[in-house]
């Protein structure tokens, strides 16, 4: 009996007796979203790149894939998940980065996880092997499932195998160096991301405005001369940091939350340490404000906010939502996963 | 009990917003796909959402089917009328809300145009990506509704990619907020599902765009190739080489004689293809990039190169490819336009046989697509006066996207599947997949009131066209390998 078959077993077998299955890549996640009681399925070994041909600009590999091989064997050709996921460990599998649909810094600039997936092959709830999408870079045949399924942190079906759009590496990165405060750095960001500029990262904290350029040779010189500041020499490892939250500012014993918000959004009224990132789109706070307060604050401001790590992990981790999504959430649930036993609760209560 | 639905309509909704009249309905009975043709119960034209609500209220107290519609532009039938149904037209809803320039985003109703938008944005130095052939008049409704596509997806990407918000009303009548301004929102991708869903899972009343900035410079490379094959290597080694252009478009021999023969862009007549190669970007990139497509270009042996020097020349290499349409309407009474995409790596092996098929056929086919992102469009040429002439360009059409799905491709990119692929549909997914299909669907729209028939074969359907097709021995993988 293959892997695939093995979960497909284990999935039917669940939903005959209505056991929640928590499915587990390599684990480096799992304190995104609610935690999950019941019996582990695991899917970190069904792994490898199953297809790649750089020409194609497409990768196609199995859930259980650690992250760092499948980006060594995109860097080897001189290419990239553009998305820049973060790893949160070594142990990171693509199936996890897919499901919990997380990007990096270049994410405004280049798109999300979900823009860069082509096809999935899964396993509903019900056992069913599915397929949607494939791995040609246009696609409306049928609803677009396999984004759906991104970002949906395994509620509705078990990824099995992904096929991604993948970019080539940039010819050359500048990073530069500009002190400012918050609301200038955020006005800044989004005055220069409408003008045609290479920008691929925009983060802020600190007093200090933190700009990466990417692109030709000359395209980013050009750009580097029109925006000032300090060059950075060894930049790579700030943005890394700065992916995998190990700047300073993420060692912090507070609650911390992730907003996202319309860019330009001024800074908020909520007292807390902040780190800007996504020239304003995503934003770092560590606060002990209660979870409501900053829920109705990203809201009101047209986004929304994430209890990230710490805090009342019983509590609305993430913006509840109103009741006509919530209805209509909970029966595509049902639609996928009828017996409702992968990963029950990871993302709402409700299912 | 129609024409009582109709009065019920009428009283409800005055007759302004009503069209109940054959004549009236006629310009209404089929989209861009004229090959099928309905005339529907009536016309609904609302004007605010109150009137979208309580249409959709009537039509699901009643029972009644209801097709959305566009500027029905949509070149797969999908906003072709039910004879028991109403069509919603969302004409009036054409206006643009609010551009804001700091989130670069604009707020626009679903019945404003494609490029109406950029329009509106030029003065800010935005522009709306997504550039579908019928820019000038499809409606950004029915591009959310078809994740259209364009010349410049390659880098630029689809519908999907360049929405940030979507309001839509459900058939019972639920006004959802789906996503916003910010770059992504709580719970489910709704975005993704809806962008694409062909009308069948709400009416689509208020879009948020992504607005980008409009590049410094944009250049064109005009390349000919001797072969369609040597065009075709040539694609592959531009994508391999690390460029990633804003747009990569191929003509074949016969596309390039008939552009020339409608108007003259100096496209060579005897090449075997023409690539146009598209750079943008500012100005130091764009040097930056001609330079090396000029080599890879010339490695792979073009026959001629010429680089548009300034924005005149530019626009007249395009000129061509976007005179394609209108040209094959003067070659032949009528043509069918494919829209299947493969991987690139089998693009001169696609080419070939297509052509084996528009000889086995008898129907010559011109192709002039997308080729940096795989994205066929087979033009078959045919007359429609010519008894049994549209069953066959069908056939051969459906073939085509046969083709397409045995290399590991799909059988639309960006027209949709409509009314015209639901047996292709069959092709692309077995029963489980289109089962997980019609759950979402019911998830939605339980009675199946939003477009039913179009998008989503039934599995009986595809049972039937599963037996027709080998007994005819033609499909190449009748139980198409999933892993």
């Amino acid at each position: 009996m293959n892997d695939v078959q093995t979960i497909q077993n284990q999935v039917r077998a669940a939903a005959a007796d209505g056991t929640a299955l928590v499915v587990q890549g390599g684990g480096s996640k799992s304190f995104c979203g609610h935690t999950v009681s019941g019996v582990p399925l695991p899917t970190g070994g069904y792994r490898g790149i199953i297809d790649y041909t750089p020409s194609e600009l497409v990768i196609s590999a199995r859930a259980g894939t650690p992250l760092t091989e499948l980006e060594a064997a995109l860097a080897e050709q001189g290419q990239m998940l553009a998305f820049e996921p973060p790893h949160f460990g070594a142990q990171a599998t693509l199936g996890g980065t897919i499901a919990c649909g997380l990007s990096g810094p270049r994410r405004p600039y280049t798109g999300a996880a979900r823009d860069f997936v082509l096809g999935v092959n899964c396993v509903n709830g019900k056992g069913d092997l599915l397929r949607f999408g494939g791995r040609v870079m246009k696609n409306v045949a049928g609803y677009d499932l396999s984004r759906l399924l991104t970002g949906s942190f395994g509620t509705l079906a078990v990824l099995l195998d992904v096929h991604l759009k993948v970019l080539p590496l940039p010819e050359q990165d500048a990073t530069l160096l500009l002190p400012c405060a918050a609301a200038e750095a955020i006005a800044r960001c989004n005055q220069w991301a409408g003008k045609p500029l290479p920008l691929s990262g925009a983060c802020h904290f600190d007093n200090q405005l933190v700009i990466r350029l990417s692109g030709s040779t000359r395209g980013v010189s050009a750009a580097a001369r029109t925006l000032g500041g300090e060059r950075l020499d060894d930049s790579t490892l700030f943005w890394h940091h700065l992916r995998e939250h190990t700047l300073p500012f993420f060692d912090t014993a507070l609650p911390l939350w992730r907003l996202s918000l319309p860019p330009a959004t001024a800074p908020l009224a909520l007292n807390g340490e902040w780190l800007t990132d996504w020239g304003g789109a995503q934003r770092w706070l560590a606060t002990e404000l209660p979870a409501d307060r900053v829920h109705t604050t990203a809201r009101t401001a047209g986004g929304h906010a994430t209890l990230w790590r710490g805090g009342d992990r019983d509590g609305n981790i993430f913006t509840p939502l109103p009741p006509a999504l919530l209805a209509l959430h909970r029966r595509l649930k049902e639609a996928f996963d009828p017996a409702g036993i992968l990963n029950p609760g990871r993302l709402y209560s409700a299912f | 009990m129609s024409e009582q639905f109709v009065d019920l309509v009428r009283r409800q909704l005055t007759d302004r917003c009503v069209l109940y009249q054959a004549e009236d309905l006629r310009p209404y009975e089929c989209d861009a796909l004229s090959a099928y043709r309905q005339l529907p119960l009536a016309v609904v034209i609302p004007e605010t959402l109150e009137q979208v609500r309580t249409t959709l209220a009537l039509c699901k107290e009643h029972q009644v089917p209801v097709v959305a519609r566009g500027a029905g532009t949509g070149l797969s039938g999908g906003a072709m009328p039910l004879a028991n149904g109403i069509v919603l037209n969302m004409a009036r809803f054409n206006r643009i809300l609010h551009i804001d320039t700091n989130n670069r985003c604009a707020r626009v109703q679903p019945g404003v145009t494609n490029l109406s938008i950029s329009k509106a944005a030029e003065p800010y130095g935005l522009y709306y990506a997504p550039d579908p052939s019928s820019q000038i008049a499809c409606s950004i409704g029915g591009n959310v509704a078809e994740n259209a596509g364009g010349v410049h997806c390659l880098k630029y990407g689809l519908t999907t990619h360049n929405i940030l918000g979507l309001q839509v009303i459900t058939i019972d009548g639920e006004l959802l907020d789906i996503g916003g301004m910010a770059l992504d929102s709580p719970g489910y991708d709704l975005l993704a599902l809806m962008t694409g869903s062909e009308g069948l899972l709400g009416v689509i009343t208020e879009v948020t765009v992504r607005l980008l900035p409009r590049p410094e410079s944009a250049q064109v490379v005009l390349a000919a190739f001797a072969t369609v094959d040597a065009a075709a290597a040539a694609v592959t080694a531009t994508i391999a080489s690390g460029i990633v252009p804003a747009g990569l478009e191929l003509l074949d021999n016969p596309a390039i004689r008939a552009v020339q023969r409608f108007i003259d862009t100096g496209y060579p007549t005897d090449a075997g293809a023409i690539l146009l190669c598209e750079l943008d970007g500012a100005q130091e990139d764009v040097a930056a990039q001609i330079e090396r497509i000029d080599r890879v270009f010339r490695d792979a042996g073009c026959t001629s190169l010429a680089v548009s020097r300034d924005e005149a020349e530019r626009q007249r290499f395009w000129a061509g490819r976007k005179a394609a349409f209108p040209a094959m309407g003067r070659l032949s009474p009528d043509y069918y336009c494919m829209d299947g995409t493969i991987p690139r790596k089998h693009l001169a092996q696609v080419l070939h046989g297509i052509e084996q098929l528009s000889h086995e056929y008898g129907l010559p086919i011109c192709n002039v697509f997308h080729a940096g992102d795989g994205n066929l469009h087979p033009l078959i040429l045919y007359d429609a006066n010519r008894p049994g002439e549209l069953e066959r360009t069908e056939e051969l059409g459906g073939r085509i996207l046969e083709l397409c799905v045995g290399v590991g491709g799909a059988i639309t990119g960006e027209h949709g599947v409509g009314l015209e692929k639901l047996d292709q549909m069959c092709v692309q997914f077995n029963p489980a997949e289109l089962q997980q299909f019609h759950g979402v669907k019911a998830a939605f729209d339980l009675d199946g009131l939003l477009n039913p028939g179009k998008a989503v074969p039934t599995l009986h359907r595809c049972a039937e066209f599963g037996a027709m097709h080998v007994h005819r021995g033609r499909l190449p993988h009748p139980e198409l390998e999933h892993f």
